[in-house]
C-alpha cells in the first residue's frame, strides 16, 4: 500500500519553506569561454527566489509527495470515460531513446526519417482503426483534436461556398469540451435531447438539422457507454441536411476491431492517445488527441502532416490546411508511445482489449444492478454508468460512495457525468484488470450499499485513512491562495 | 502480415496486458446472460460489424525494442555525435537526474487529473509549487498549472486579454515568432479578432487594441523594450502579454517588474527533451485581478474537516466540465507531468543554478557571435546592431543558409534556422549551456572554410 495511514506524520511543508541559503541540488559547470561583457545592469534582475535544497531532499520530498497519490500502478482506477488501462513501462523507455528524446523539431527531414516513418505508420494505423484515412497528429489533447476537426468541418463548408453553416448540434449527453470547443470555433450550439433510453432523440434531431447545421458531434459509443443503435439514421439525416458528422473518440476503446467509424458514415473523430492508446495520463496531461477525418477532407487537416514521398518521409502541410494549432508537430514522444502500443498489441490484441473491456463492464453492471439503478438498463459498451438514487433517498449521495471507496483503496468513478443523470456514477473498468479485481469492487460496492443502513457516518464522512479528509472547496475559490509566498507560510501563521 | 476479422467469436489472445482468460470470460458472459461477445453488440450495425483491420500481428517486447532502437538509428541527434545550434522555440538543456528519476514515479506518471483531492494530494502539491515556480520566475501575482505549449499559452492570453477589455484587435509584434501568430489565428480566426503587426518602434498603436503581444527576446533572440511597449499598451486601455523564455529569467528583468499584464512561455527549456516538438508545457501568468479570466485549470490551498493543510483544483466555474459553451478555453488538462518535470527542474537548480545556467547560455552564445562576427562574409545581429540578446542571435550569411546547412552537415553539424524568408540570407544560431568551447570552435570553422567557397 502505497498510502500513508498516519496523515499526522506527513510533512506538508513547500520547497521554499525547506529551503536554507547556501544548499544546492546541482552544480552547472564552470564556462570554458573567454569572459563575455554582461549587458547593461538595467537589463538584469536580482536573484529569482527558488530553493535552496540538497539534491536528496529533491528526492525524498517529490518521492514522499507521490506516495499521497492514487495511481494506476497502485490502484483501481475505474473512473469513467478516462480508460485507465494498464501504461505500459516498455513504452515509456522507449519514447526517451537517445535519437527520439533529443531530436530537435525544426531539423532538416532528412535527419529525422526514422522520427516521421514513426509518425506516418502510426497515422496510418489510426486511419485503419478508424477507417477514417486522413490523419494529423498535431493535437496536443483530446479538447485540441476536436477544435481541429470543427475547424476541419468549417473550411470544408466554406471550400463550398457554404459559410452560413454555423451550428453544432450536440447531444445533452456530450462532454463539457464539445460546446466549448464549438464555441472556440465560432459555432452556436444547439443541443439535442436523449430519448428514455439514452439514446439521441432521432425525431429531435431531424427537427433540428437544416441548412444551418454544420457539424452534429456525437460521442461514440455516449458518454451513458451505449453504443448509439440509430447511427446510420443519425448520419444520414445530418448529410441529407448537409452537415458533416464528426465522432467524438473518448470512447474508441470499445470498438477497436468491432466496427469503424468511418463505415458508418463518420466524417470527422478524433482519438485520445492517453486513453484507448495506453500513454499515461500524467497526473492531467500531456495527452494527444490526434483528428482523423475522411480522404475528402484530408486537405484541410491541421498541418503538419507526416508524408512519404520519393525522396523519403517528409513533413508537409496540406493543400488547404486550417493552419498550426500549436507550436511543432504534436506530442511527439506520446505518439511514439502509442505506436508501440499498437505494435505489441497488433490486430488481435487490440481486439481482445475492446472485447476484453466490454465483458469486465458488462459483468460490473450486472452484478449490481440489483442495488444501484443502471442509467440505461441494457448492455453497455465499456463502461457502465450506475445512478445512486436508490442510495440518495435513503441518504447517502453518489459523491459519498465515491469518497468512500477511496477508503477501500479504489479510485472513485466519474461523478456526476453525464449531468443528464442524477447521481451518476460512470465506472470503467477496462481490460486490464482482472476479474479478482472486478469481483472486489463489486463486493466493496454492495458493502458500501450495507452500509447506509448499518453505519452511514462511515460514508458521510469518507474518506478516514487519507492524508486528508474532506477538503473545504468553497473557501478555496472564494479566498485562492494559489503559491507560496513568505506570508502565507501556514507554519508561521 | 496482414490478417483478416475474425468471425464474431471471441479472440482468446493472452497477452501480457489482458489478465482474464478464456475462464475467466466465459464466467463473466455466463453472469451477464450471453453465450458470447456478439450478445453484447447487438447496438452496432450487423453489417459493420468486425470490419477486419488491416494490421501486423503484435511484437513480443523484444522486438519491439529492436524495431524502435531501428527507428531511433535513422535519426541524428547529439548520441549519434551531431552538435546543433537549433532554437527557435525549442532549446537543447541538460537535463538533470532528479528530473529523470522523478519521472519514474508511476505514482505521477498514471494519475489523472485530481478530481479526488484525497487521492491526489501529491499531484496537487506539485502543481501549487509549479504555480509558485512560474511567479517566481516572472514577478508575476499567479499563475495556472499549466498550458499545452508555449505557442497555446500565447493564443489564449490573447483571447483572455480581449474578453478583460473587451475589444477584439490583438496587436502582435512584427519581431515575434510567427509560431505565435499563426497558433492566435487557428485559436481566433471563428470567434471575430483580427491580428495587428506592430513594430517594435511602434510609438503610437489604435487605441482599440485589446492587447500588445510581444515575444522577449524576441524571434531574432533580442530582448524588447518590454517596459515601454508595456506602457504603450496601458496608455490606449491595451493590456500586455508578454511571451518569455523562462531561462532567460535567470539573468534579464523579469515581466513582473514592467507591470505586464500576461505572461506566457514555452516550458520546454526548464528539463523537459526536446523529443521532436512534444509534449511542452506552457507557462501562464497574470496579474490576480484578472484571475477570473485565466484557462486552464488553477491549484489552490485550503483546509481538510479537521484543519489540516491540503490543495485542491479552484476556480472551476471559469472551465469547460462546469460551463460548457461559456468557458474561458475548451482547455481540459493542465499537462500535469512535464510540469511536474519544470518543478523538479526548477527545485533542483534552485537559486543559484537558474543564474547559472542564464549565465552560461549568455557567455556561450556571445562567444559565437563574437567569433562568427569576425569571420569574412559573415555579420552578426544585422538586424538592429549593438542590441542585446541572450542565447539566440542572427548571422547574416555571404550566400543560402541552406546550402550552408548542407555543407554543415556532411560535418555532422546541424546548424542554425534557416530564416531567409524573414532576413536576407539570415541563419538563426543558438547556443546553450550544452555546447562546448569544441562545439563552437569546430562550427565556427565550417563556417569560415563554407563561406569562403561560398
Amino acid at each position: 500500500m502505497t498510502i500513508t495511514t498516519s496523515a499526522g506524520d506527513i510533512d506538508r511543508r513547500l520547497l521554499m519553506d525547506r529551503s536554507v541559503a547556501g544548499r544546492k541540488a546541482f552544480t552547472l559547470p564552470e564556462s570554458d569561454v573567454p569572459a563575455q561583457k554582461l549587458p547593461d545592469s538595467s537589463f538584469l534582475r536580482d536573484d529569482v527566489e527558488l530553493p535552496e535544497v540538497s539534491q536528496l531532499e529533491v528526492i525524498r520530498y517529490f518521492s514522499v509527495l507521490s506516495q499521497l497519490n492514487f495511481s494506476i500502478d497502485t490502484n483501481f482506477y475505474p473512473l469513467g470515460s478516462c480508460t485507465m488501462k494498464y501504461n505500459p513501462k516498455i513504452n515509456d523507455e522507449l519514447a526517451n531513446l537517445p535519437g527520439l528524446a533529443d531530436i530537435h523539431p525544426l531539423q532538416p527531414d532528412e535527419t529525422v526519417q526514422g522520427a516521421i516513418r514513426l509518425l506516418k505508420n502510426l497515422q496510418d494505423d489510426l486511419g485503419e482503426i478508424t477507417g477514417l484515412v486522413g490523419v494529423s497528429l498535431a493535437p496536443l489533447a483530446g479538447a485540441q483534436g476536436e477544435y481541429a476537426g470543427l475547424l476541419v468541418a468549417r473550411a470544408y463548408h466554406e471550400s463550398q461556398n457554404d459559410s452560413a453553416r454555423t451550428v453544432a448540434i450536440v447531444p445533452d449527453s456530450a462532454h463539457g469540451t464539445n460546446p466549448a470547443s464549438a464555441a472556440m470555433a465560432g459555432l452556436e450550439v444547439v443541443t439535442v435531447r436523449s430519448d428514455d433510453q439514452g439514446n439521441v432523440d432521432v425525431e429531435n434531431l431531424r427537427e433540428l438539422a437544416n441548412e444551418s447545421t454544420a457539424v452534429f458531434m456525437l460521442t461514440i459509443p455516449s458518454t451513458l457507454g451505449l453504443f448509439e443503435p440509430n447511427i446510420l439514421e443519425i448520419n444520414k439525416i445530418v448529410h441529407d441536411a448537409g452537415g458533416l458528422v464528426y465522432a467524438d473518440g473518448a470512447n474508441l476503446n470499445a470498438l477497436l476491431g468491432l466496427v469503424k467509424l468511418g463505415d458508418l458514415g463518420v466524417d470527422i473523430c478524433h482519438s485520445n492517445l492517453h486513453k484507448t492508446f495506453s500513454t499515461p495520463h500524467g497526473g492531467g496531461g500531456p495527452g494527444s488527441g490526434p483528428v482523423m477525418v475522411t480522404d475528402e477532407l484530408a486537405k484541410f487537416l491541421p498541418k503538419p502532416v507526416a508524408m512519404k514521398t520519393d525522396a523519403g518521409y517528409v513533413m508537409a502541410t496540406p493543400e488547404m490546411s486550417i493552419g498550426a494549432i500549436n507550436g511543432f508537430h504534436g506530442s511527439f514522444s506520446i505518439a511514439a508511445r502509442a505506436y508501440a502500443y499498437i505494435k505489441t498489441l497488433g490486430l488481435e490484441g487490440l481486439q481482445s482489449v475492446s472485447e476484453n473491456a466490454i465483458i469486465s463492464a458488462n459483468y460490473i453492471q450486472a452484478k449490481l444492478r440489483d442495488k444501484y439503478n443502471i442509467a440505461a438498463d441494457r448492455y453497455c459498451m465499456h463502461e457502465t454508468v450506475l445512478s445512486a438514487t436508490k442510495q440518495k433517498k435513503r441518504g447517502v449521495a453518489g459523491l459519498d460512495i465515491a469518497k468512500r471507496l477511496l477508503d477501500f483503496g479504489i479510485h472513485a468513478p466519474t461523478m456526476y457525468f453525464p449531468m443528464i443523470i442524477d447521481e451518476a456514477l460512470m465506472v470503467e473498468p477496462t481490460e486490464s484488470e482482472s476479474k479478482e479485481t472486478l469481483d472486489h469492487f463489486i463486493a466493496v460496492m454492495r458493502q458500501i450499499d450495507d452500509e447506509i443502513d448499518s453505519s452511514p457516518e462511515l460514508i458521510l464522512e469518507a474518506p478516514h485513512d487519507l492524508p486528508v479528509t474532506r477538503l473545504d472547496e468553497a473557501t478555496a475559490a472564494r479566498k485562492p491562495v494559489l503559491r507560496w509566498t513568505a506570508e502565507s507560510n501556514f507554519l508561521s501563521s | 502480415m496482414a490478417s483478416s476479422a475474425t468471425s464474431g467469436g471471441n479472440t482468446s489472445t493472452n497477452h501480457p496486458y489482458i489478465p482474464s482468460t478464456d475462464l475467466d470470460r466465459q464466467e463473466m458472459l455466463g453472469v451477464i446472460g450471453v453465450d458470447s461477445l456478439d450478445g453484447l453488440l447487438g447496438d452496432i450495425p450487423i453489417e459493420h460489424r468486425h470490419p477486419g483491420l488491416n494490421l501486423d500481428a503484435g511484437l513480443a517486447e523484444q522486438e519491439l525494442s529492436t524495431l524502435f532502437r531501428s527507428i531511433a538509428a535513422e535519426n541524428a541527434s547529439s548520441s549519434s555525435g551531431y552538435i546543433s545550434f537549433l532554437g527557435a522555440g525549442s532549446y537543447s538543456h541538460y537535463v538533470p537526474s532528479t528530473v529523470r528519476s522523478i519521472l519514474q514515479r508511476g505514482e505521477f506518471v498514471t494519475a489523472y487529473t485530481p478530481y479526488q483531492p484525497e487521492a491526489a494530494q501529491g499531484t496537487l502539491q506539485v502543481g501549487f509549487e509549479f504555480q509558485t515556480v512560474i511567479c517566481q520566475l516572472t514577478g508575476m501575482e499567479v499563475a495556472n498549472a499549466g498550458m499545452y505549449d508555449g505557442p497555446t499559452a500565447f493564443a489564449e492570453a490573447c483571447l483572455m486579454a480581449s474578453r478583460v477589455t473587451k475589444r477584439t484587435r490583438i496587436g502582435v509584434l512584427s519581431s515575434a515568432d510567427s509560431r505565435l501568430p499563426d497558433t492566435l489565428l487557428a485559436y481566433s480566426k471563428h470567434q471575430g479578432n483580427e491580428i495587428i503587426v506592430i513594430t517594435p518602434d511602434a510609438t503610437e498603436i489604435p487605441d482599440d487594441l485589446a492587447c500588445i503581444g510581444i515575444q522577449s527576446p524576441n524571434f531574432f533572440g533580442e530582448i524588447e523594450d518590454v517596459e515601454r511597449l508595456t506602457k504603450l499598451a496601458h496608455d490606449n486601455g491595451a493590456l500586455s502579454v508578454v511571451h518569455v523564455n523562462p531561462v532567460a529569467l535567470g539573468m534579464f528583468k523579469a515581466p513582473g517588474e514592467f507591470d505586464v499584464d500576461i505572461v506566457t512561455a514555452e516550458g520546454q527549456p526548464l528539463g523537459v527533451p526536446m523529443a521532436f516538438g512534444g509534449p511542452y508545457v506552457g507557462l501562464f501568468a497574470c496579474k490576480k485581478a484578472h484571475i477570473r479570466q485565466m484557462p486552464g485549470r488553477i491549484i489552490g490551498r485550503t483546509t481538510d474537516t479537521k484543519g489540516r493543510t491540503g490543495y485542491a483544483l479552484t476556480l472551476q466555474t471559469r472551465e469547460q466540465h462546469i460551463r460548457r459553451q461559456r468557458a474561458t478555453s475548451n482547455i481540459c488538462t493542465s499537462t500535469q507531468l512535464i510540469g511536474l518535470m519544470v518543478t523538479v527542474y526548477a527545485a533542483t537548480l534552485g537559486k543559484q543554478g537558474i543564474k547559472d545556467l542564464a549565465n552560461l547560455c549568455y557567455q556561450k552564445a556571445h562567444y559565437a557571435a563574437s567569433e562568427i562576427g569576425n569571420l569574412n562574409g559573415f555579420s552578426v545581429n544585422p538586424i538592429s546592431p549593438g542590441g542585446t540578446f541572450f542565447h539566440e542571435f542572427v548571422v547574416k550569411c555571404p550566400g543560402s543558409p541552406s546550402k550552408i546547412n548542407a555543407s554543415l552537415l556532411n560535418k555532422k553539424i546541424i546548424g542554425g534556422l534557416d530564416i531567409s524568408d524573414r532576413y536576407e540570407n539570415g541563419m538563426l544560431v543558438c547556443v546553450t549551456e550544452t555546447s562546448s568551447k569544441d562545439d563552437i570552435d569546430k562550427f565556427v570553422k565550417a563556417l569560415s572554410e563554407i563561406g569562403a567557397s561560398a
